[in-house]
């Protein structure tokens, strides 16, 4: 089966639409109408400008293309979706592995301490570790990393719960099999593969919580265009400049819609091989 | 495993969370920001200054020594004052918490209302158009960001129809002709004890926004579990036989079907409510709601972390508490969970 006839027409549609994202946002300064005020050059002479060509969504208080800061704003959005689920995954999978295959002591000392964080509101120990470690999209990352990585530990213990009893990891072991080089070598491709899928669904929902941290001044930090950033600042202009917060706005929807509709089809597709 | 040892293991477990939560909350708001004592002594501090803010703050001492005094005063509901206005903090918290969790239970309210009943409807039609239009405003009440939301429905509702107000909580010619007493701090329940009908119009008015804001998310998820969670049990033997009886769809659906669902819906109710705990930090500051997200929000531009860790704390309690209320009626309810 092709991977187009796995995700079905709406699946289809949803990727094509992720990887123009992920186009624009690598190809940024030659695709970028205004390169130069995408990443931040002012224009003061053309400020608030309506969509109209050569503008096609409007230009900002500075004058900015909005079409060129959208753009480049989905490098620093896109990035730290990116970033936080795959933070998040190098710090839960290992912690899962290891709670699920040793079991006993560990997993309830590991498991405990993701109960933890498990029962913090996500967003708020997110803000919190914001402001603790001071804006920034690296921060940002961090801190929505760190409300994160349980969902990956539990996962990823799950798996391992289900393979460890596996007759191959068994005669691996009967024959002498260290345990880090069986969980490298025979656990951890098997149980890459549901937990990848699940990391792909999730980068939607990490980006929503990313651009919330950004409305919030805790992203990336002016004149680095951050989506949820520019929301917040076009919110003095809105709804009469409309432009200004809806541009960014809807690319975070649409991005966001994407990604949600691609998991959902990957989804059915896992259930349609099973 | 019993009933009793579950509500055992399960209070211990809450016990453990609070513990771990007031430890984070500490180092977040004691041991990573480079200098507290810089930001208490206020705007340009001078040495002497900060040293004597640095004494009041006791960060000399050693850090499980300041862990064991932060803890003790936030179990005793010391909050501390705040950096920047100087006020205690338990005082504004008390004024604050109220209009959170107003929003909260109303937002959660219209989350049940909207997506159970809808996510139901739609099993009970399969690939019909209802089921598609569902299915996609289901997914986009997910993908939107929720301050994005809120600024389209303040923008159509209240600056372009007039039909609702803009923001706040009441309307300022009541909040200062005609005040209403406090009792309970929750505007719509004073509003009836104090038999005031014209505020508790006024009042629900300037909730329906924000709270609607807050129930598209916790919409979209409802409406996708009751929908799957229905369509698995419209599958049952029970529903066949009460169909074969002759029972109106109807009476099947929601008489029958949907108590079966019961499980999945406090599922919801515990997701939603803690949605809009922690979503009321991007609403309320765009719907001037006078709450503890629009508290928290503020004091995060200013750095004020006692007011950040209180109110952390706090929401973070609410929600602890709310999980263990739910998880004991689950296991009330369905005697299996207790079991695993």
């Amino acid at each position: 089966m092709t991977l187009f006839s796995r995700l079905g027409p709406k699946g289809t549609i949803a990727l094509a639409v992720v990887a123009a994202f992920l186009l624009l946002a690598v190809l940024a300064p030659w695709l970028a109408p205004f390169p130069e005020q995408g990443a931040g050059a002012p224009n003061i002479a053309e400020k608030f400008l309506p969509p109209m060509p050569p503008h096609l969504l409007g230009t900002d208080h500075l004058g900015r293309d909005m079409l060129s800061r959208v753009i480049y704003g989905g490098r620093v959005s896109l990035s730290s979706g990116l970033l936080i689920v795959l933070v998040s995954l190098a710090v839960g999978l290992p912690i899962g592995m290891i709670a699920g295959y040793a079991g006993g002591w560990w997993d309830e000392a590991l498991m405990r301490l993701t109960d933890v964080f498990l029962a913090f509101p996500a967003l708020l120990l997110a803000v919190l570790m914001a402001a603790a470690l001071g804006p920034g999209l690296l921060n940002a990352v961090l801190a929505v990393a760190v409300t994160w990585w349980p969902w990956y530990a539990r996962m990823a213990r799950a798996e391992v719960l289900t393979l460890r009893s596996q007759p191959y990891v068994e005669a691996a072991r009967l024959m002498g099999v260290s345990n880090s080089r069986i969980l490298l070598r025979h656990v951890l491709p098997a149980a890459l593969r549901p937990l990848s899928v699940q990391a792909a669904m999730d980068v939607g929902p990490a980006l929503l919580t990313a651009s919330a941290l950004s409305f919030l001044g805790l992203g990336a930090l002016p004149p680095t265009a951050d989506w949820g950033q520019i929301v917040d600042a076009g919110r003095k202009f809105f709804p009469e400049r409309w432009w200004y917060s809806v541009a960014p706005g809807m690319a975070i929807f649409v991005l966001a819609l994407a990604f949600a509709a691609l998991g959902d089809a990957l989804r059915d597709g896992e259930q349609k091989d099973a | 495993m019993g009933l009793g040892r579950y509500l055992l293991r399960r209070l211990a477990l809450s016990a453990l969370v609070v513990l771990g939560v007031t430890f984070l909350v500490f180092v977040a708001a004691q041991v990573v920001p480079s200098d507290p004592a810089a930001l208490y002594a206020g705007p340009r501090p001078t040495a002497a200054q900060i040293e004597k803010a640095r004494a009041e703050l006791h960060l000399d001492a050693p850090l499980p020594e300041r862990f064991a005094s932060f803890a003790v005063a936030m179990a005793s509901g010391d909050f501390g004052v705040s950096y920047k206005s100087r006020r205690p903090i338990a005082q504004d918290l008390r004024a604050y918490l109220p209009a959170t969790l107003e929003l909260a239970a109303v937002s959660t309210l219209l989350a049940l209302i909207i997506g159970i009943p809808a996510g139901a409807m739609s099993a009970a039609r399969r690939g019909s158009w209802f089921d598609r239009a569902g299915g996609f405003g289901a997914i986009a009440a997910v993908a939107m960001p929720t301050f994005f939301l809120a600024m389209l429905l303040q923008a159509i509702f209240a600056q372009s129809l007039g039909l609702l107000p803009l923001s706040g909580r009441l309307s300022r010619e009541i909040a200062i002709s005609a005040p209403l007493e406090t009792v309970t701090g929750f505007t719509l329940i004073d509003a009836v004890l104090a038999g005031r009908f014209d505020v508790l119009r006024d009042a629900a008015a300037h909730l329906i926004l924000p709270a609607l804001t807050l129930a598209a998310y916790p919409a979209g998820i409802a409406m996708r579990l009751t929908r799957s969670a229905m369509i698995e049990i419209l599958g049952r033997r029970h529903i066949l036989a009460v169909r074969a009886l002759g029972l109106s769809p109807a009476r099947i659906l929601f008489g029958h079907a949907l108590p079966n669902a019961i499980c999945p819906a406090l599922t919801i109710l515990g997701l939603s409510f803690a949605y809009a705990l922690t979503g009321a930090v991007l609403v309320e500051i765009i719907f001037a709601w006078p709450g503890l997200g629009r508290y928290v929000s503020e004091a995060v531009l200013s750095k004020d972390f006692p007011v950040i860790a209180a109110a952390t704390f706090v929401v973070t309690l609410c929600y602890v508490a709310m999980n263990l209320v739910l998880d004991l009626v689950q296991a009330l309810l369905d005697p299996r969970v207790a079991l695993q």
